[in-house]
């Protein structure tokens, strides 16, 4: 009995997905039939809901213009500027995230690592985390004045203390029963670190990241609307001093997109990362329904 | 000659003291049991002979001398009561995990064989039932190709069934190999079927209160009737040590 529901178990995970290699088409075809068109339904709904109230006058366009008509701003838009703001937008949070969270890596496995250092860090770190990235806004102005580097350095600033914060924890939080099996082999502690440590706390990092990477598109936004040339916040104030809610909107939709593709490419590579993981969702159907 | 020399002056936990005046010596090709109940210090006299532990007073000598021997890899290998696999390895990088990603692809291979566990290479530790999971902690064990293995319960938390047929393994494996043993445990009937020599722990800070010669040839029949002599002897000495 237990023999072969061990070998149910275990056949499909470990050697079928190696032994059948299924031509390219079929795959792509089995990866479209598997999206999942429920989560469609609102906001598919609230657009068609919307077009009618509008067209019947229930709504004035000055307030929410009718998604056709959000259709045609967004084409003139895409012939214009609307993909340098993205750019211009996607750059300063690609920059400031990565400089953020390599530092937060950096900090976190320090502190996290050595004791000592938690005792001299941890209370400033703390207090740190408490104000708000906006405070931090004008002296950054007044430092590095209104170019890209203040923006860069507060998008940084915000990516850093989840990622910190979720490493430290992480490092906290591994077996110590796994660490003793590394030091019955006599291993250094850089060694211990690259060996246990970081694989170990490896799910705690991948969450740091990407609540990292949202507060990132937060303040890129925050850094746009206060002073900014191009970019999506840029997008924003130019629309609410035009009183052009078309334009707002189709920010806000571009804001959206972004940090859902963002995020689905940092899920795809937490998913590879971590397939050894043994939780209940991976598990049960083998993805998180 | 002794490969491996414990003594143990003191080793307390706070206010209260562990083991006190302990000595143990372990001779060459030797299989020693530890048998004693929960808090005798048994698993700390354990941890201190593998060097886990170096808060104690006293020492620990090893004597392993081989021409041979790799200098990186140390001359003591432990089991845990725990199989303590590396989840995000595979059962074949974690049999060779001493090595790193380098390990020597030929050992692991024959010691997966040796274990029983064909075709499974590649699995990783969440695939494993718990005795799957001891027999990859064992050949993780083996790889370094110990003189000394110390194992602390290492079939406790596995059901009757696997832990008879993974102490035969182990038996088999070390016999093969020449590997001297120290296991700790708290089951009779497994110390008798180990041992060569069995040291009985008192409670508390008890020490080795007895020690006894098992007198069975090997390969032993679990139902020969010495044994069950012995394991007489075995509940006498452990009541007169107010263990039970």
């Amino acid at each position: 009995m237990s023999l072969s529901s061990r070998e149910i178990d275990t056949e499909p995970h470990v050697t079928g997905r190696e032994t059948r290699s299924p031509g390219l088409l079929s795959k792509l075809r089995s990866r479209l039939l598997r999206i999942d068109l429920r989560g469609a339904i609102v906001p598919v709904g609230a657009l068609v809901l919307l077009e009618l109230f509008v067209r019947m006058g229930w709504i004035s366009p000055y307030v929410i213009p009718a998604p056709s008509e959000l259709y045609q701003t967004f084409l003139r838009l895409a012939e214009g500027t609307l993909w340098t703001n993205i750019a211009a937008s996607s750059l300063r949070v690609l920059a400031g995230f990565v400089i953020g969270s390599l530092l937060a890596v950096v900090v976190g496995s320090i502190v996290g690592m050595w004791f000592t250092a938690e005792r001299y860090l941890e209370p400033t770190f703390q207090a740190l985390r408490a104000v708000p990235s906006l405070a931090w806004v004008p002296l950054l102005m007044i430092w590095f004045g209104i170019g890209e580097t203040s923006k860069i350095v507060l998008i940084a600033k915000s990516a850093f203390f989840p990622v910190y914060l979720n490493l430290f924890s992480g490092i906290r939080n591994v077996d110590r029963k796994l660490v003793e099996v590394g030091e019955m082999y006599q291993q250094s502690l850089p060694v211990l670190v690259w060996r246990i440590f970081i694989p170990a706390s490896l799910p705690h990092l991948f969450t740091g990241l990407r609540y990292g990477l949202s507060l990132a598109w937060l303040s890129v936004v925050a850094a746009e609307l206060l002073a900014a040339s191009e970019g999506i916040g840029y997008m924003l104030s130019d629309g609410r001093e035009l009183s052009r809610p078309d334009l707002v909107l189709i920010a806000i939709f571009c804001l959206a997109v972004l940090g859902k593709i963002s995020d689905s490419i940092f899920k795809i590579v937490e998913d590879r990362c971590l397939k050894w993981r043994d939780t209940y969702s991976v598990s049960f159907t083998g993805r998180t329904s | 000659m002794s490969i491996l020399d414990i003594d143990v002056r003191n080793k307390s936990f706070g206010d209260i003291t562990v083991l006190h005046d302990v000595h143990l010596a372990l001779h060459d090709g030797e299989a020693a049991v530890l048998l004693g109940p929960s808090g005798c210090g048994k698993s700390t006299l354990l941890r201190i002979a593998a060097g886990l532990d170096k808060r104690f007073t006293g020492n620990v000598l090893v004597n392993v001398n081989e021409p041979g021997r790799r200098s990186a890899s140390p001359a003591i290998a432990f089991v845990f009561q725990e199989p303590r696999l590396m989840p995000w390895l595979t059962v074949a990088q974690n049999i060779g995990y001493a090595d790193g990603p380098r390990f020597n692809a030929a050992r692991v291979e024959r010691l997966i064989a040796d274990v029983g566990l064909n075709g499974h290479a590649r699995t990783l530790p969440k695939a494993l039932s718990g005795g799957m999971a001891q027999r990859v902690a064992i050949a993780r064990a083996l790889y370094t190709e110990p003189r000394i293995l110390l194992l602390d319960e290492p079939f406790s938390a596995v059901d009757a069934f696997t832990r008879m047929k993974l102490q035969d393994l182990v038996l088999q494996l070390i016999e093969r190999r020449g590997i001297s043993f120290l296991l700790v445990t708290h089951d009779i009937d497994e110390a008798l079927y180990l041992g060569d020599r069995i040291y009985m722990m008192g409670a508390r800070d008890g020490g080795i209160q007895h020690d006894l010669m098992v007198d069975v040839p090997r390969p032993r029949d679990r139902r020969a009737p010495r044994l069950a002599e012995l394991k007489n002897e075995v509940l006498t000495a452990l009541q007169a040590a107010h263990v039970i």
